[in-house]
């Protein structure tokens, strides 16, 4: 297939300003309520609500200071639970998910057919239909306000889309790679480890990756299972923020939902390629 | 590249491989890779299915054992409780809009990124951004203030000298606020059109240039039709997406769905039922309801995709 992007506008330069005119006024409306949001959070209470300019009259860092200390419970506390689940997910969602996808991709086994398509529709299920039961289980374990019901799940690849991202990516290596390892007298388990994992490292990272931001924007699940203020995740603290601010606290609000989107933005720096790759070829979102 | 996403890979694996039968060793390694998977498929996705359905048929408050009552929560969801058919109306009413135009909007912009221009990459990463973003509680309060009533977008109305409305709670307009959230994160699906157009081969446009066709006849002959399985795709995952939806509902809102009950989501109303009312027999009810019409969508757009969704092969 040939890929060539330039269609209709080839040799005609005029029509590239007017198409850079259109994507540049969308891209500012695109990004002006970002902006605006870091904006506010540097600018002094009378400012942020009467003034459009992107620019504070006078940089007020101390908004940074004073949301910092949270309500009661800092938000460095936030930070670190939000921090420490996030990691949690992401391991386990590569470990177990890889581990399936490998089973999935590379190996023969009775009723192989029968779980993959389990798996496949498992991903369409609404994680609501799930949600009743699952409570009533972990209640009954005892771990409710634990993290345990949010990082756990992770290490038992419960998150199927990543299963079938890594079973797609593992289709794609060579075979001969591991029937060289096998005729040397490597076992599934070494081939698997050595051969396999690392070169399906962009789809784990992939994973990793996507893993780290859902868990880290999910508000559903720390809203059910966490209830002590000590274990809110930054989602949760962000809303108590929300329902205790008054009219004075504006920029304090800013300033914390700014930095709670600091750590995706910096992943989205980091990884962009990454990113832009597995959600062009997966569907991923 | 889509497509290829959705087939059943193990058609594939038939094909490419000798016919080998599985070797016990084999077989025991697979179910030792396999174990965690089919831990948690078992214990928190196919058990907690199965036991949600039997919930629906209970009266279930979590601390005494679930009453049979029969189809009574389904009973009375469709017949007495008001607030569940607003929910459903709201859910319905934000899926028809917001999934149609977010995809439409995201084709659109495609279109225009699919060529050699200069900056490419930035736009393409600014469009992208709030898909990533979008769906934190820090978005859902930042849109709470823009279409608040002293919020940005009546500073801009100021302008022109039109005094605006608290948009977020004015019943009218409240779940446009949350449509124009969506539409907002139109970045991803944006990205997986513009893989899809790359794919297109460049013979099928130089062809209709020799016959002289115009642009737009070009886009309906040429673009959207190589494009549908890409639209198939996108609408599947946005109908279910946009069923899901909750933390935007949540917080604009303040976890009350209203004003007027006009942002309560769906999952936003069994969340309330079964988490703050503890009607957890009521609440899995719901959730099958939901399960089914998703399921029903779903259907629906893959039986109608014989219709229009054209493959090359």
């Amino acid at each position: 297939m040939k890929t060539s992007p330039a269609t209709f506008a080839q040799g005609r330069p005029r029509r590239h300003t007017l198409i850079h005119v259109v994507l540049l006024a969308v891209a500012l409306v695109m990004i002006y309520p970002l902006l605006w949001m870091i904006a506010s959070s540097l600018k002094p209470q009378n400012e942020i609500f009467s003034n459009l300019s992107l620019w504070p009259s006078e940089f007020k860092w101390e908004n940074y200071q004073v949301g910092w200390r949270g309500v009661g419970v800092s938000f460095a506390t936030f930070f670190k639970n939000s921090l420490v689940i996030a990691l949690l997910v992401s391991v386990g969602n590569v470990l177990s998910c890889s581990m399936a996808a490998y089973a999935f991709a590379r190996l023969r086994f009775p009723l192989k057919r029968l779980w993959f398509s389990l798996m496949l529709v498992s991903i369409m299920l609404p994680f609501h239909v799930l949600i009743v039961p699952q409570y009533s289980l972990f209640r009954t374990f005892g771990w409710l306000n634990t993290f345990l019901p949010l990082t756990v799940p992770s290490f038992l690849a419960t998150e199927s889309f990543f299963v079938f991202l890594i079973v797609q990516f593992m289709r794609g290596l060579p075979r001969d790679l591991d029937q060289a390892a096998m005729l040397d007298g490597a076992g599934p388990f070494r081939i698997f480890w050595d051969i396999i994992l690392p070169l399906t490292r962009p789809a784990l990272v992939t994973t990793a990756i996507f893993s780290f931001i859902w868990s880290w924007n999910d508000f559903l699940s720390p809203l059910i299972y966490l209830n002590s203020v000590e274990n809110y995740t930054v989602s949760l603290g962000l809303r108590l923020f929300l329902d205790s601010t008054n009219a004075s606290t504006w920029g304090p609000m800013f300033a914390m939902a700014t930095l709670a989107l600091v750590p995706i933005f910096v992943f989205f720096l980091l990884f962009q390629r990454l990113i832009v790759e597995g959600i062009a070829t997966t569907g991923i979102k | 590249m889509t497509q290829r996403a959705l087939a059943l890979p193990t058609r594939r694996a038939a094909v490419g491989q000798r016919p080998r039968a599985a070797s016990s060793r084999e077989s025991v390694a697979a179910y030792v890779f396999l174990l965690p998977w089919l831990i948690g498929f078992f214990a928190l996705t196919l058990g907690p299915l199965l036991a949600s359905l039997y919930f629906s048929f209970t009266n279930f408050d979590l601390l005494t054992p679930p009453q049979w009552i029969g189809l009574d929560n389904f009973t009375e969801m469709f017949t007495q409780d008001r607030r569940f058919r607003a929910a459903l109306l709201v859910t319905l009413r934000y899926v028809v809009f917001s999934v149609p135009l977010s995809l439409a909007f995201a084709l659109l912009v495609a279109m225009l990124l699919n060529r050699e221009i200069r900056g490419i990459g930035i736009y393409r990463a600014i469009y992208y951004l709030p898909s990533l973003l979008g769906g934190s509680v820090a978005i859902a309060i930042l849109w709470r203030q823009i279409f608040g009533k002293e919020g940005v977008v009546n500073q801009v109305l100021a302008l022109f000298g039109i005094i605006g409305p608290s948009w977020i709670s004015t019943p009218q307009f409240a779940l446009n606020t949350l449509i124009i959230l969506h539409i907002w994160q139109f970045g991803a699906s944006m990205l997986i059109f513009l893989a899809g157009l790359k794919q297109i081969p460049q013979d099928l446009y130089d062809a209709a240039a020799v016959d002289g066709a115009e642009p737009m006849s070009r886009f309906f002959r040429i673009t959207l039709p190589m494009l549908t399985p890409v639209v198939f795709f996108n609408l599947i995952m946005g109908i279910i997406g946009a069923f899901k939806a909750f933390t935007s509902a949540y917080v604009v809102s303040g976890g009350s769905g209203g004003p007027l009950d006009s942002t309560l989501f769906y999952t936003l109303y069994l969340y309330r039922k079964g988490f703050t009312e503890f009607e957890m027999g009521y609440a899995s009810a719901m959730a099958w309801v939901l399960l089914i019409i998703i399921a029903v969508c779903t259907a629906v757009v893959f039986r109608s995709s014989r219709l229009w969704v054209h493959y090359e092969d």
